[in-house]
C-alpha cells in the first residue's frame, strides 16, 4: 500500500491529527479519518457540491482536493455551523422554510451560503440565486432552498447590526 | 387542533441538518471489508476469460470472485409485474457468457480499504468478444444470447389493451389524427448513490444490511431467497435515503454481492458506488416511442385510440417486469373518456443499461404522447386546444370512472374527480384568454413566446396492505412502527400529523420507525406514492385504536365514562373541565398489561387517481435557442392534503425533475453502444438557474372514497406533464405546431426546428 503521510488538521476549531495517503481526498478524511460524515460525496467530480466545507473560509469541493492539501489551513464543516444546540440561522431557515427533503445535498448548501455570505453579507438576492446554483439537488427543485437562504441573509444581517 | 392539513416543520430535519445523519455511506462496522466491482468495458459481447491474478496479488486483496465463484446465485427476480415469459432475461449478479451493457457486473473485488479494491479492480481484465449491439428499440428484434438461448428474441413481451369497437370509430371518424412521438431516456438519480454495508454477527448467526432503501421487508426476503438464508437469519435496517424517485432501492446485483460476500467471509462488507457506476449500472427509465392514430369528430372529440409504443428496455429485464410498460398503457388514456381503445407496448430490450421506474413511470411518457396529440388535433381541426380538452374530459356524473381494464394488477377505476372543474379553475387562474392575447401581442412584437398545457391523471396508494402499531409511553411520547420506508418525501411528519390528529398530542412528541425489518413482520415500502394513502390510513385506524383504550382506561381511572372524556394536548379531560389525566399516566397505568398500544391494518385492491394540469409560459431566444421558463402553474387535486407544505415541496421537486427530462437530461450512446453520459458534466440535472418559480394551486375538491382520510399520493404530480407543457408552449412561441415530437428539446434540437426541420 501507498506510503501514508502524517497530517494536523484544524476542523471545526479542533486538532486531528491522521495519517493518511497523499491520494486520499480532503472527504474522504473528513468522513472516515475524522468521523465527520454530515460532509457527503454526491458525484466525487466537483459537479453537485454535496462535499463543500469551507476551507480558510472559503467554499470548496472537498472531493477535488487532497487531505494532505489542508495541513496548516482551518476547515469549517456542517458538525461546526450551530452553535451547540442552537441551530445556525441558515439551519434553521432550512427547516422552516422546507428547505431539504432527503437531506442529502444539504450540508454542502449550508456550507456553500455559509461560506459566500461570511464574504459577502449584503449579497443581493440575484447574487444569491447564482452562488446556489453551483451546487445540486434533486428534491426540493431549489425553489426553498434560495428562500431559506435569502431569509437567512437577512436575518444574519440583522443580527450584525444589532 | 387541528393536525392534519397543516404546513407543520418537519420532524425529521434536525439531525439532517446538523449534519447527523446516517446515510449508507456513514454506516461503518470495526473490520469492515470494502467491495469494488468490475464493470464490462463494452455493450454486448460474448465473455472468452476474466484475469485476475495481478488484482489477487496486490497487498490488501482479500477475494475476487467471478460468476464461476458464485455459480450457484439465481437470477434476481421480479418484485412485480412478472411474467413467465420474461423469466430467461432476467440479470445474474455477474455476467454469465455474455455482457450486454456498459457497465454490467463481471467481477467483485474484496479488499481491506476502498481504495486498494479500486486499484486491483482496475487490474482485471475482462477479454470480450465484441459483438454488434442493439440500440434502437424500434429496430427488429434481435437475438438475447445468441449461443446460450439459440432463437430468444429482443422483444419480450408486447402488453395489450383495449375495449370499445375501434373499427367503428375509425369508420366514422371525421378525420383521423397521426402522430409519432420520443421521448429521451433518463432517470431519477438521486443526490445520494446506491450502497450498503452488510454485517455478520457471530454470536447470533445473523446478518443485517444497512443502506436499506424503498422495499425493505421485500428485498430481506428475496435476498434471503437467493442466498439460502433461512427467515430471521437476514435484517435490513433503513438509515437516511438520499432521495428515491423510483431508482433507488430496487434489487441490483450488487446489493446481492455484498450480502452474499459477507456471508462467505463472515466479515462486515461494505459497497459504496461512484456517481459513474450509478449513471452506468442504477436503473435507467423513459425511452420510448409512441405511434397513435385518433379518429376524431368534428368537436375534436376523440371517437377511437390506437397507439403503438415500444419501451427501450435496456439489457435485462430487472425487478419492475412489465411495469413502466404496462402503467404507460394503462393510463395513456388520461383524463379522457376515449370510448374505443387499442394499445400494443412492445418491451424490447437493447445493449444499454437495464430500466425500471422512473418517478410517474410511464405517465411523464404516455401524457407527452397524449398531450401532443390533443394539441395536434386542435390544429388539425383549428380548434383551441383547450376546447379539444374540454369536449373529451370525463365528466363528474361519470365517476367512479371505470376504465375496463387493469393495470399493476388492479382495476383501472377513476375513484373520483372534478375535471372540467379544475381545467376551469387553471383557466381562470391564468386569465386564459387575456394571457393568450399578451403573448400574441408579444409575438406581433417579434418575440417568440407561447403558453403550453398538459393534462393529467395520476395513480397512487398501491396496495395490498400496510400495518402500524403504536405505543404511548409513561412519558406520553408516542412510537409508531410501520413497515414502510422514507426515501426524504417526509413520511415521519406526515404520518405524525395523522397520528396528532387523532390523539391530539404534539408532533414532537411522536417518533416514527420505518424500514426496520426486525421491528414488524411485514411492510410494502414507498413507492407508487403509497404511503400517506397506505400507511397513513393504518395509522389513523392504530390512532383511533389506542384512543379507544386510553379513554376507556381512564373513565374508569376518573370514574365516568369515556363518552364525556376528550383528549387535548396529551391530556384525558372532561368535556365539562372538572377533571383530566396525562395520557402517559393511563399509559403507566398499563404498563403491567401491556401499555397503552393500537395497531391499524389498511388494505385496498385498487389504487386512487389524483389528477392536475401544468400550464408553462416560455420565450424562445432564436440565436441561442436557450429557452426561458417564464411562469409555470400546477393544479393537482389530492383529495386531501396532510401536509400543504410538503406536498408543495414535492410538487416543485417534481416539476425541476421535469424540466430535466424536458431540456436537458438523456443519456446518449455512440455507435458502439457506449455511454456518452456518465458524469454530471455530461448528464445534466437543472440547477436553480433552470428551475422557475412554480405556482401551486393544491385542491382539496374530490376526496378519495377509498381511504379513511379521503387522500391521493402527491409524489408524482409535479413531474408528469411537465415535458407535455412545455412542448406545448414551445410550439406557441414558435409558431410551429406539432413542431416538438421528441424529449429532450436540446438547443441542438430547437435549433434544427427552427430551420424548419422537425425535432
Amino acid at each position: 500500500m501507498p506510503d501514508k503521510r502524517d497530517v494536523t488538521l484544524a476542523v471545526n476549531g479542533k486538532t486531528y491529527a491522521v495519517s493518511i495517503e497523499p491520494r486520499r481526498s480532503l472527504a474522504n478524511v473528513l468522513r472516515d479519518d475524522c468521523g465527520l460524515t454530515g460532509t457527503h460525496l454526491g458525484c466525487e467530480h466537483g459537479v453537485c457540491g454535496a462535499c463543500t466545507v469551507l476551507v480558510n473560509d472559503k467554499p470548496v469541493r472537498s472531493c477535488l482536493m487532497f487531505g494532505v492539501q489542508a495541513e496548516g489551513k482551518t476547515v469549517r464543516t456542517v458538525e461546526g455551523l450551530a452553535d451547540g444546540e442552537t441551530l445556525h440561522p441558515l439551519q434553521q431557515a432550512f427547516w422552516e422554510n422546507h428547505g431539504l427533503q432527503c437531506g442529502f445535498c444539504t450540508p454542502g448548501f449550508l456550507m456553500l451560503a455559509a461560506g459566500a455570505l461570511q464574504e459577502n453579507p449584503d449579497m443581493s438576492d440575484d447574487d444569491i440565486k447564482d452562488v446556489l446554483s453551483s451546487n445540486l439537488c434533486r428534491c426540493t427543485g431549489y425553489q426553498n432552498i434560495v428562500k431559506a437562504v435569502r431569509l437567512a441573509a437577512r436575518e444574519m444581517r440583522a443580527r450584525a447590526r444589532a | 387542533m387541528s393536525f392534519v392539513g397543516r404546513s407543520l416543520k418537519r420532524i425529521e430535519d434536525r439531525p439532517l441538518l446538523m449534519g447527523q445523519g446516517a446515510f449508507a455511506a456513514d454506516c461503518n462496522w470495526p473490520g469492515q471489508l470494502h467491495m469494488r466491482v468490475v464493470r464490462s468495458p463494452v455493450a454486448f459481447g460474448r465473455i472468452l476469460g476474466i484475469e485476475t491474478e495481478e488484482a489477487a496479488a496486490l497487498e490488501g486483496v482479500v477475494a475476487i470472485w467471478t460468476i464461476a465463484d458464485l455459480d450457484d446465485l439465481p437470477p434476481i427476480d421480479f418484485r412485480q409485474m412478472g411474467l413467465e415469459r420474461l423469466a430467461p432475461y432476467r440479470q445474474f449478479v455477474l455476467a454469465r457468457d455474455y455482457v450486454r451493457y456498459v457497465g454490467e457486473p463481471v467481477a467483485v473485488v474484496i479488499a481491506v480499504d476502498p481504495y486498494v479494491a479500486e486499484d486491483a479492480a482496475d487490474l482485471v481484465f475482462c477479454d470480450v468478444e465484441e459483438l454488434e449491439p442493439q440500440l434502437d428499440a424500434t429496430a427488429e428484434p434481435m437475438a438475447f444470447m445468441p449461443d446460450v438461448h439459440p432463437g430468444l428474441m429482443s422483444e419480450p413481451a408486447v402488453i395489450r389493451r383495449g375495449y370499445g369497437d375501434l373499427d367503428a370509430a375509425f369508420a366514422r371518424a371525421h378525420r383521423v389524427v397521426e402522430l409519432e412521438v420520443k421521448i429521451g431516456r433518463h432517470t431519477g438519480v438521486p443526490m445520494e448513490t446506491r450502497g450498503g454495508l452488510c454485517v455478520y454477527d457471530g454470536d447470533k448467526d445473523t446478518f443485517t444490511l444497512y443502506g436499506a432503501a424503498k422495499v425493505p421487508h421485500y428485498n430481506r426476503d428475496a435476498i434471503s431467497r437467493m442466498l439460502g438464508l433461512a427467515p430471521g437469519r437476514l435484517e435490513l435496517s433503513e438509515g437516511h435515503v438520499g432521495g428515491g424517485f423510483g431508482i433507488r432501492g430496487e434489487l441490483y446485483p450488487e446489493d446481492v454481492l455484498v450480502c452474499a460476500a459477507a456471508l462467505r467471509l463472515q466479515r462486515p462488507v461494505k459497497w459504496i458506488e461512484d456517481r459513474r457506476e450509478h449513471l452506468l449500472a442504477a436503473n435507467h427509465s423513459r425511452d420510448q416511442v409512441y405511434r397513435l392514430k385518433a379518429a376524431v369528430d368534428s368537436s375534436g372529440f376523440i371517437l377511437g385510440l390506437k397507439a403503438d409504443f415500444f419501451t427501450d428496455q435496456g439489457a435485462y429485464v430487472r425487478t419492475h417486469g412489465t411495469t413502466v410498460t404496462d402503467l404507460s398503457a394503462g393510463l395513456l388514456p388520461g383524463p379522457y373518456v376515449i370510448p374505443a381503445y387499442g394499445v400494443a407496448g412492445h418491451i424490447r430490450l437493447t445493449n444499454k443499461t437495464p430500466a425500471g421506474t422512473y418517478r410517474a413511470p410511464g405517465r411523464y411518457e404516455s401524457t407527452f404522447a397524449r398531450e401532443r396529440l390533443i394539441d395536434a388535433i386542435a390544429v388539425e381541426l383549428d380548434l383551441s386546444p383547450v376546447e379539444v380538452r374540454r369536449v373529451n374530459l370525463i365528466g363528474e356524473a361519470a365517476m367512479p370512472f371505470d376504465r375496463g381494464f387493469e393495470t399493476l394488477g388492479t382495476r383501472v377505476v377513476y375513484d373520483s374527480g372534478k375535471y372540467a372543474d379544475l381545467l376551469e379553475r387553471v383557466l381562470a387562474h391564468l386569465d386564459y384568454d387575456r394571457l393568450q392575447q399578451q403573448l400574441a401581442e408579444r409575438r406581433s412584437g417579434g418575440e417568440l413566446v407561447g403558453l403550453g398545457l398538459g393534462y393529467f391523471v395520476e395513480k397512487s396508494g398501491l396496495g395490498p396492505q400496510d400495518l402500524v402499531r403504536m405505543r404511548l409511553d409513561m412519558h406520553g411520547d408516542i412510537e409508531i412502527v410501520t413497515g414502510v420506508a422514507s426515501v426524504g418525501q417526509g413520511v415521519e411528519t406526515a404520518l405524525a400529523q395523522i397520528c396528532a390528529e387523532t390523539l391530539q398530542v404534539p408532533i414532537e412528541r411522536i417518533r416514527v420507525i420505518h424500514g426496520q425489518t426486525d421491528r414488524i413482520e411485514i411492510g410494502f415500502g414507498a413507492f407508487a406514492s403509497r404511503v400517506t394513502v397506505m400507511a397513513g390510513s393504518a395509522v389513523k385506524i392504530a390512532a383511533e385504536a389506542l384512543r379507544a383504550s386510553a379513554l376507556e382506561v381512564a373513565a374508569k381511572l376518573l370514574q365516568t365514562t369515556p363518552e364525556v372524556l376528550r383528549l387535548s394536548n396529551g391530556m384525558i379531560e372532561t368535556v365539562n373541565g372538572s377533571a383530566s389525566l396525562l395520557l402517559g399516566d393511563v399509559a403507566a397505568h398499563l404498563e403491567q398489561t401491556g401499555g397503552l398500544t393500537g395497531e391499524g391494518r389498511f388494505a385496498s385492491s385498487h389504487m386512487t387517481y389524483p389528477y392536475g394540469i401544468h400550464a408553462a409560459q416560455v420565450r424562445v431566444d432564436p440565436a441561442t435557442c436557450a429557452v426561458t421558463i417564464e411562469r409555470y402553474v400546477v393544479a393537482y387535486d389530492v383529495g386531501r392534503a396532510v401536509n400543504p407544505m410538503l406536498i408543495e415541496g414535492q410538487i416543485v421537486g417534481g416539476v425541476a425533475q421535469g424540466v430535466g427530462g424536458a431540456f436537458l437530461e438523456e443519456f446518449v450512446y455512440d455507435e458502439n453502444g457506449q455511454p456518452l453520459a456518465a458524469s454530471f458534466a455530461d448528464y445534466l440535472m437543472p440547477t436553480c438557474h433552470e428551475v422557475p418559480e412554480v405556482e401551486v394551486l393544491l385542491r382539496e375538491d374530490a376526496p378519495s372514497p377509498l381511504n379513511p382520510l379521503g387522500v391521493k399520493g402527491a409524489g408524482e404530480g409535479g413531474i408528469n406533464a411537465a415535458g407535455a407543457a412545455l412542448a406545448g408552449a414551445i410550439d406557441a412561441a414558435i409558431q410551429k405546431p406539432g413542431a416538438v415530437a421528441q424529449l429532450p428539446i436540446t438547443p441542438g434540437r430547437l435549433h434544427a426546428i427552427l430551420r424548419g426541420g422537425r425535432s
